[in-house]
């Protein structure tokens, strides 16, 4: 049985989860903002309409907004994954396999569907997922994940096949003519730089590269582009990743809401991000031998002194106990802290990250199991109080309280699948 | 051994003195939420505001669960959107019109026009109500 994958997206899905909650947003052109409420990261289509694009500053556009009454909102992480979820949970019932792939997309292995069956098969995801969750999705049929995403493309494009396309039964023919339509750029895995070296050697479209010699590709474009050719042609050479693999580094690095000078503010800062860090370790059960921090300065205010540096440590041994990662981050940010300058953001990142098991025992040393075994009963105990009672009900206080730099999000709609104080409210009047 | 998150960890006596006779019979206690949230993905929790449903024993400031999936039919309690607003109200269907009726004299019958704007977001499938005084988290709302 040849491979058949379907690609669910869920369309403009920051906006989307609003809509959700509100009832009175359906019909108004929205924006979602990122950190900090800086750039549009996500927009209805009607306000795509008045000329709005993804990534514009929100100063660029205010009059804009404005004169046609665009609602705003603030990036509201909690309840976009919690929506995510939903969906996700929506849509496995439907897939042989399914590899969640991002926030707002899937893959999901239904070659066990007839091939004149899917077509209808992908209705009734979308018709489900709309239904039960209130998100509208875009359903992508093809044999394999590129051709799923030119299928995305190609549909993002053409009204009539904006809910459901399937690649699935086209001719050869039929199907280069669509990969004709569709820019090189726009394919799947090939970035900007090979886009260039593709086009210097007359290479425009994905029919193009379809046809391009794989030992050229090969040799230019490395094992990667000669895949994207194999996909092209209806090869599976890329396969569902069925199982999250432990990142390598584990960063965790913001923007701050306002400018921090002090060395206490910035120790706040470093110490919230190495916490956030190590929470994220401990979710896929490592421990991180190496921490690295940096600070830097706004690089667009030119009339201010500028300043950026980074330094690494190493830890004792591989842990992922916050009080330990947080001590060796601060020792580390001391170092690197100068006086006298407005810092603009402050980063964590953790490497050379070992799975808990690797773990050896100092049989002589100072660090014991049952020291171990003491730090991870506190991390547990404290993972699932803020798991359970909402993110920070305990922390450690290095992190601060005050936390004035903190990310600005001052048009938070309401958590209304996570807060209890947060959910809707419905009228009997 | 591992870090993630695991309740049993928090409760896990210490293997010393005797072991209970019924260890190997321990069962999940009963969990309310299975029993009013049979489907996740698909329900949702309101609070309610307004007294015009008390006839069908839904009070102000009740919590009410709703289900997305369920398909109204004539007399289901649903989550209407009328022009932007979401209401909660007995729907009635006959003869092809569309009406929402309130569960209280003071409140009279609204006919669904093709002018309004009208949606069925869900259908409520259980309200709880507090019969003490304790605050509620979810009627905190102003």
């Amino acid at each position: 049985m040849s491979q058949m994958l379907a690609l669910v997206d869920c369309r403009h899905f920051y906006v989307s989860c609003e809509r959700v909650f509100n009832a009175s947003l359906q019909t108004r052109p929205c924006l979602v903002l990122s950190n900090n409420d800086g750039c549009i990261v996500a927009l209805s289509d009607d306000a795509r309409a008045l000329g709005l694009k993804r990534g514009m500053p929100l100063f660029q556009c205010r009059e804009l907004v404005e004169r046609h009454g665009i609602q705003l909102f603030s990036s509201n992480y909690s309840l976009y994954q919690a929506v995510s979820d939903r969906v996700m949970r929506v849509l496995l019932p439907f897939a042989r396999q399914m590899e969640p792939y991002s926030i707002d997309e899937a893959f999901l292995d239904v070659s066990h569907v007839a091939p004149d069956a899917l077509l209808d098969y992908g209705r009734a995801i979308r018709a489900t997922v709309l239904r039960q969750t209130g998100i509208p999705t875009s359903v992508s049929i093809a044999p394999t994940k590129t051709l799923c995403k030119i299928a995305h493309e190609i549909a993002k494009h053409s009204p009539e096949y904006r809910d459901v396309i399937s690649l699935a039964r086209l001719s050869e023919y039929e199907l280069d003519r669509l990969l004709a339509k569709v820019a090189i750029e726009d394919v799947w895995g090939i970035g900007p730089r090979y886009t260039q070296r593709l086009r210097l050697q007359g290479i425009q479209t994905a029919r193009d590269l379809k046809y391009a010699d794989l030992s050229w590709v090969r040799r230019h474009l490395s094992v990667v582009g000669a895949r994207t050719v194999l996909e092209l042609h209806g090869q599976a050479c890329i396969p569902l990743e069925l199982q999250a693999r432990p990142k390598k580094g584990i960063m965790h690095a913001k923007t701050f809401g306002k400018p921090a000078e002090s060395l206490a503010q910035l120790e706040e800062a470093v110490a919230t991000y190495t916490a956030r860090a190590a929470e994220k370790l401990r979710r896929q059960d490592s421990l991180a031998t190496c921490v690295h921090v940096f600070v830097r300065t706004n690089p667009f205010q030119h009339d201010l002194p500028q300043y950026a540096n980074s330094i690494s440590r190493r830890l004792l041994y591989p842990t992922a106990f916050t009080a330990d990662v947080i001590a060796a981050a601060l020792e580390a940010l001391r170092l690197i802290y100068r006086p006298g300058y407005r810092y603009s953001k402050a980063g964590v990142f953790f490497s050379q990250i070992v799975p808990q098991s690797a773990l050896q025992f100092d049989l002589f040393g100072d660090y014991t199991l049952s020291e171990h075994v003491r730090k991870i009963r506190l991390m547990c105990v404290i993972d699932l109080l803020n798991a359970w009672f909402g993110r920070d009900t305990v922390f450690f206080g290095s992190q601060g309280i005050a936390r004035e730099w903190q990310m600005r999000r001052t048009m938070l709609s309401p958590r209304a699948v996570t807060s209890w104080e947060e959910i809707m409210v419905v009228y009997a009047d | 051994m591992t870090w993630s998150l695991d309740a049993r960890l928090l409760v896990r006596r210490i293997d010393a003195g005797f072991p209970s006779p019924a260890e190997e019979w321990r069962e999940l206690e009963l969990n309310v939420h299975e029993l009013l949230v049979p489907r996740p993905a698909s329900t949702f929790f309101f609070c309610v505001s307004g007294s015009s449903m008390k006839g069908a024993g839904i009070h102000d400031g009740d919590l009410l669960i709703v289900d997305r999936m369920l398909t109204a039919q004539h007399n289901s309690i649903i989550i209407a959107l009328l022009d932007g607003k979401a209401t909660v109200k007995r729907l009635q269907l006959r003869a092809g019109a569309i009406a929402l009726k309130a569960e209280h004299p003071d409140y009279p019958l609204i006919k669904v026009t093709p002018r309004m704007a009208f949606q069925i977001w869900g259908v409520a499938t259980y309200v709880v109500h507090p019969l003490t005084h304790a605050p509620q988290p979810w009627s905190l709302h102003p």
